[in-house]
């Protein structure tokens, strides 16, 4: 390619030479600017924050650099120690009930059902729902006077009492409920797509051998579809981790501080109390939090396509 | 479908068995579609309702009354945020950022695409692997920043400002569809298409265009639900007249002074969310490769 094009350009001027050359790096061209924005997106963007948390900056940015005292006032903050063991509560029980809800669905679904694609519309749909209007409307739900309670009030049973949502102690399951609802038919689609790529030979196999359904799930078919345990594990867990629409739409935090998560209260720091460098710190610790679910995860790949390379 | 079959507990002999496996399968699903459908069927009625009704049964109970104004009242009378023009406003502002972001970082994500799996050179992969951390970033990460840029562009308060944050956000994602369903078409026939004499642009507008039309709309569905679902953005870089409609809803259910008019929140809300649903249900089926995709990958 170099060669010809060479020869054509010292023939037919240096104009057509350039546009050889030009042609020739073309696709890096084209990719540049996506380049320097991601580039700036990912890294600088990170850099710039880091550096924030670490410098004394109030409500506006300063560059002087102060070491780690706000990474020390965030952990004896309050608020956020409510914060990220909320954020372990609520991850903890979104995650396993996104996926038992998920699976136990999927593996329903695989049963060969009427309508297969109906079940599935309607237990996918809340994922093209906004968190916003999720958790505007759970809300609705939630509230004691127009909502749940006053729906088994009126059917009769009047000393029924459904009032998570103002209460400090239980709010944080209502977000729960919510979290679960948006997301396990997401990890339905996931587990039946796993479902679907079983080697059938395998379960033939096992069935000839006269294992029941049970057992050839939980010792076929299951372990089979590993990685897409930990794939939707992995997905679930970030947006734990993210979450902040969701709660903000719900509750707002409350009652009181009770439901607040790393992801607003950084909003709040950063937003509405002016207290920028503390934000940063805390938003650079949503960042650890997700390193710790990515690196792994990263690294787990990496050791499966070893493996795999490996097998032939 | 047919292969399932081989381990269909459903087919197990004797009537009565039979009738009892499909029910142990049928009312699970049966009560989980209930789970589902709930708040999506009581937000439906309770836009028809008037709102004594409403407060006299609650939310959840059959109407007794029927009555379109909230929908009208809902669209563009409705007080927020001081002006009382519904969220009409706020609509066209979602689909002003919506539909310009979805447009560019699918355009540019398909180019991408295109150089980093038939154009490779020393080192694409490892900026391919670059490029990908980004669908990983937390928004707070990246508030501080934007904040600085928008501030420094003129663009704070602007719909253009959201794009362009959308669509940076959005190249990560966007590259990474494409370039791994690229990849997957075989290279002899851009080579063929080389010797043949064609460029860098013949290719990819004779070639790779006609192919792309399943990724492109896996694309386009994943980040227009994305982007127009988005509140984070919206809410902090943006303010009154100027909010996306997330953004409006939750200033809309704040307006915790008055009598909570459940009628037209509900209306308001079913506004919100109807153009990813329109899309969920017309494009469900690429909604859900799109899912996939994104997560596995």
């Amino acid at each position: 390619m170099a060669a010809t094009a060479s020869i054509a350009g010292s023939d037919l001027g240096a104009g057509r030479v350039w546009r050889e050359r030009l042609g020739r790096w073309l696709p890096q061209i084209v990719l540049t600017p996506s380049l320097i924005a991601t580039f700036v997106y990912v890294f600088i963007f990170t850099i710039w924050t880091l550096y924030i948390s670490l410098s004394d900056s109030s409500l506006l940015p300063s560059y002087k650099f102060v070491g780690f005292e706000h990474y020390v006032g965030l952990w004896h903050n309050r608020r956020w120690n409510i914060a990220y063991t909320n954020l372990f509560l609520f991850g903890g029980l979104y995650v396993i009930g996104a996926m038992a809800f998920g699976l136990f669905l999927a593996v329903l679904i695989d049963q060969r059902v009427k309508g297969e694609s109906i079940w599935r519309t309607i237990y996918l749909y809340p994922l093209a729902v906004s968190f916003v209007v999720t958790g505007t409307v759970w809300g609705w739900l939630f509230n004691p006077t127009s909502g749940i309670e006053h729906f088994v009030h009126d059917l009769g049973w009047l000393g029924f009492k459904f009032d998570w949502i103002t209460d400090r102690d239980m709010a944080i399951y209502t977000v729960v409920i919510t979290g679960i609802w948006q997301a396990s038919g997401f990890a339905m689609a996931l587990f039946l797509a796993g479902l679907r790529s079983v080697d059938q030979d395998l379960i033939k196999a096992a069935q000839i051998d006269g294992a029941s359904v049970w057992r050839i799930y939980f010792r076929i078919i299951f372990p089979a579809i590993r990685p897409i345990f930990i794939a939707v594990l992995v997905v679930l867990l970030q947006f734990a981790i993210k979450t902040f629409d969701l709660v903000q739409a719900l509750t707002r935090g409350g009652p009181g501080i009770a439901t607040t998560m790393p992801a607003i209260y950084v909003y709040d720091l950063i937003f509405q109390r002016g207290q920028i460098a503390e934000g940063a710190a805390a938003a650079i610790m949503i960042l650890v939090a997700l390193l710790f679910v990515l690196v792994p995860y990263g690294l787990y790949q990496r050791w499966r396509t070893r493996r795999e390379t490996a097998r032939g | 479908m047919a292969s399932v079959a081989a381990y269909d507990p459903l087919a197990t002999s004797g009537s009565w068995r039979r009738t009892q496996a499909k029910l142990l399968v049928y009312i699970p699903l049966a009560i989980f579609a209930g789970y589902y459908l709930l708040p999506f069927v009581i937000v439906i009625l309770n836009s028809f309702r008037n709102n004594e009704e409403i407060f006299q049964n609650g939310l959840i109970s059959l109407p007794t009354s029927f009555d379109i104004t909230p929908w009208f009242t809902a669209w563009n009378k409705f007080c927020v945020g001081g002006t009382c023009e519904g969220i009409a406003p706020n609509f066209y502002n979602s689909l002003k950022m919506t539909i310009p972001a979805t447009i560019i970082s699918t355009a540019i994500g398909a180019i991408n695409g295109y150089v980093l799996s038939k154009w490779r050179f020393r080192g694409s992969e490892f900026l391919f692997g670059a490029m990908t951390l980004g669908v990983f970033m937390p928004g707070q990460m990246v508030l501080l920043p934007w904040a600085f840029i928008l501030g420094n562009l003129g663009l704070t308060n602007t719909i253009a400002g959201l794009v362009l944050i959308h669509t940076v956000q959005g190249i990560s994602f966007t590259t990474l569809f494409c370039r791994n369903y690229y990849v997957n078409i075989p290279d002899d026939l851009i080579k063929a298409a080389r010797i043949d004499g064609a460029g860098f642009w013949r290719i990819f507008n004779r070639i790779i265009l006609p192919l792309s039309p399943p990724i492109l709309i896996v694309t386009v569905i994943w980040q227009f639900t994305g982007i127009w679902n988005d509140f984070l953005y919206g809410v902090i870089f943006s303010s009154g007249r100027g909010q996306p409609i997330t953004a409006a809803l939750i200033a809309l259910s704040a307006n915790g002074t008055t009598v909570r008019e459940y009628n037209i929140m509900s209306s308001a809300v079913i506004i919100g969310a109807l153009p990813p649903l329109l899309i969920y249900f017309f494009g469900g089926r690429y909604f859900i490769r799109g899912l996939t995709q994104g997560a596995i990958k």
